[in-house]
């Protein structure tokens, strides 16, 4: 990329090439194509030496005009949608979604379908979790740490492929309840991942915990005080990091965590290793949850029992006449959502997921607007960067977690 | 005037004795707490819910566009309180026509990509914004796509 596309900026960083101590100033453009940026972010760094002395941050080459989109579909139809925002955590996605129409809806949730969204969400944390861990330390230099990582990936994919029939754009979570009835064998496939994977998570320590290079390059590094952090939107394991307990699991639960126990980790010391400490916890204690979730699960019905919302079974549908009609309205149509306006917060993966939405009583949303967490977090790149080294600017951005198509959308 | 059965929500009480003039009606619903905020008086609201009422954290702000109806758009912000564990959407009817409102900026930092947000898909205008400019489309872009009055298939024209 030779023409900047944002004239302006580059105006304004080019202005002041001149640094107080007489040294050439340099404007280096990192992507949008660039490997550590997972996606398509650029940044524009003006260097003075090796210190980061400004950084301007450009986004938005992966819109898709997700949020228009809704506006067209039906209710049902838009999960679909939900997916491919944050395409690493699909299922925190779907959840949000569901449980803010659920909500517009006043539907209640049979234990079952909560209790398997529960264990379903804290394997996709797991599984976004495992993504970061091996493509953060991929940057940072651990190339074996990646391999690792995914050699885990692979099998939750597997589970999610068993249950959905995808491995990544799930659309498992319905309104009402689930997709499809839990497949034949899940418990034996879940538990077996989930007894191994403790001794895993030990592996990735053995590896970083306490490697000279790994902490050589992650801590001390990548600062920014909790009161900026606050100010500009982050959420999430960056929050935590920073010594502050927060996690809408616990503050304002959903889905039934209120029933789970679990603990929020947090530290104090507000760098990228503390970053990499409290996400490492994070996945300690999804496995707990999940281990609960297995051991605990109720029986009882999948998906809710609200012919107007959700489509009947099979059966009834070839045999009854009043389920084929419902089928026939619903897959046709959509159902109709009563007038009003719910914001609907979860903890995913990536901090706080917000989805508002607006009804006007229609099929379609109204309006639907994702609050994602990657793009209150992305805004505190420039404060984070400006005055370290440039060495350190990927471990820093990599801590935070952050996915482009979620900030895009 | 803030409606009779807000009264007791302590936020809302708050916000009414702060500044009369400033809540125009609002809603409890779901947990939720609604206040609809005369446009002119946003910022100091923000500032008195920040400073005064602990609200720390600015969640979001999007808005909602209510074409052919005026006034036609909602400035929509979700605020919350850590400390409080509570949260608050606050909203601002505007115009159809030249809308434009104070920016936030000045108290939540965090303001700025979400106001450039809708400035760039609704066409908002926000005053005193410290960088307004367009940050998910194409500088050159023609039109809001949010608007309800912007085509969602065919080609540009």
């Amino acid at each position: 990329m030779s023409e900047p596309s944002i004239p302006g900026l580059v105006a304004e960083v080019e202005e002041e090439q001149q640094s107080p101590s007489g040294g050439r100033r340099m404007v280096l453009n990192m992507g949008p194509q660039h490997p550590s940026t997972h996606g398509v972010l650029r940044l524009f760094i003006e260097l003075d030496g090796e210190t980061v002395t400004k950084c301007a941050v450009d986004i938005g080459y992966l819109h898709t005009g997700i949020e228009k989109e809704f506006e067209v579909k039906t209710y049902q139809q838009a999960v679909t949608l939900t997916d491919r925002v944050d395409y690493l955590a699909p299922l925190s996605n779907n959840l949000g979604y569901c449980l803010a129409v659920e909500k517009l809806l006043g539907m209640e949730i049979p234990p079952q379908a909560q209790w398997m969204r529960v264990m379903l969400t804290e394997l996709t944390r797991l599984n976004s979790h495992l993504v970061w861990l091996g493509t953060h330390a991929l940057d940072i230099g651990a190339m074996s740490v990646f391999l690792y990582c995914f050699r885990e990936r692979e099998e939750i994919l597997k589970i999610f492929e068993m249950f959905s029939g995808q491995r990544m754009m799930t659309s498992y979570f319905r309104i009402g309840g689930l997709a499809l009835e839990p497949p034949r064998g899940w418990h034996h496939r879940v538990k077996k991942f989930i007894d191994r994977f403790p001794s895993c998570v030990d592996e990735y320590e053995n590896l970083l915990t306490n490697n000279r290079i790994w902490i050589g390059r992650t801590r001390g590094i990548g600062f920014i005080s909790l009161e900026d952090m606050l100010d500009l939107g982050v959420t999430g394991p960056m929050l935590r990091a920073a010594g502050l307990k927060i996690d809408t699991r616990k503050d304002q639960p959903y889905t039934s965590y209120e029933k789970f126990d679990f603990e929020v980790p947090t530290r104090t010391e507000n760098d990228v290793f503390a970053r990499y400490q409290v996400r490492v916890e994070e996945m300690r204690q999804s496995t707990k949850i999940v281990q609960q979730a297995l051991a605990g699960m109720p029986s009882g019905p999948w998906k809710a029992d609200d012919p107007h919302v959700v489509l009947p079974d099979r059966e009834k549908m070839k045999t009854q006449m009043e389920a084929l009609i419902y089928h026939f309205k619903i897959v046709t149509e959509g159902f109709r959502v009563p007038e009003g306006e719910v914001y609907q917060v979860i903890e995913s993966p990536r901090g706080e997921l917000g989805f508002y939405v607006v009804s006007d009583g229609t099929t379609s949303p109204y309006r639907v607007h994702m609050r994602t967490p990657s793009f209150g977090n992305l805004q505190a790149t420039s404060k984070m960067v400006e005055g370290i080294l440039i060495a350190d600017v990927i471990a820093s951005i990599g801590s935070m977690d952050f996915v482009l198509g979620d900030t895009d959308r | 005037m803030l409606p009779n059965q807000l009264r007791e929500r302590p936020v809302a009480q708050a916000v009414a004795d702060f500044d009369g003039d400033a809540v125009t009606n609002g809603k409890y619903e779901g947990n939720e707490l609604t206040l609809e905020i005369a446009p002119a008086k946003i910022v100091s609201v923000c500032g008195f819910l920040k400073y005064d009422q602990k609200f720390v954290r600015l969640s979001a702000v999007t808005a909602v566009d209510r074409y052919p109806l005026e006034p036609r758009f909602e400035v929509v912000y979700h605020v919350h309180s850590v400390e409080r564990n509570e949260r608050v959407r606050l909203k601002c009817r505007l115009s159809g026509i030249d809308p434009v409102i104070e920016s936030v900026c000045s108290v939540w930092r965090g303001a700025n990509w979400y106001e450039r947000e809708i400035f760039d898909l609704f066409g908002i205008r926000f005053l005193n914004h410290p960088d307004l400019r367009r940050i998910l489309m194409p500088d050159d872009w023609e039109g809001h796509p949010l608007r309800k009055d912007y085509p969602i298939y065919g080609p540009r024209v």
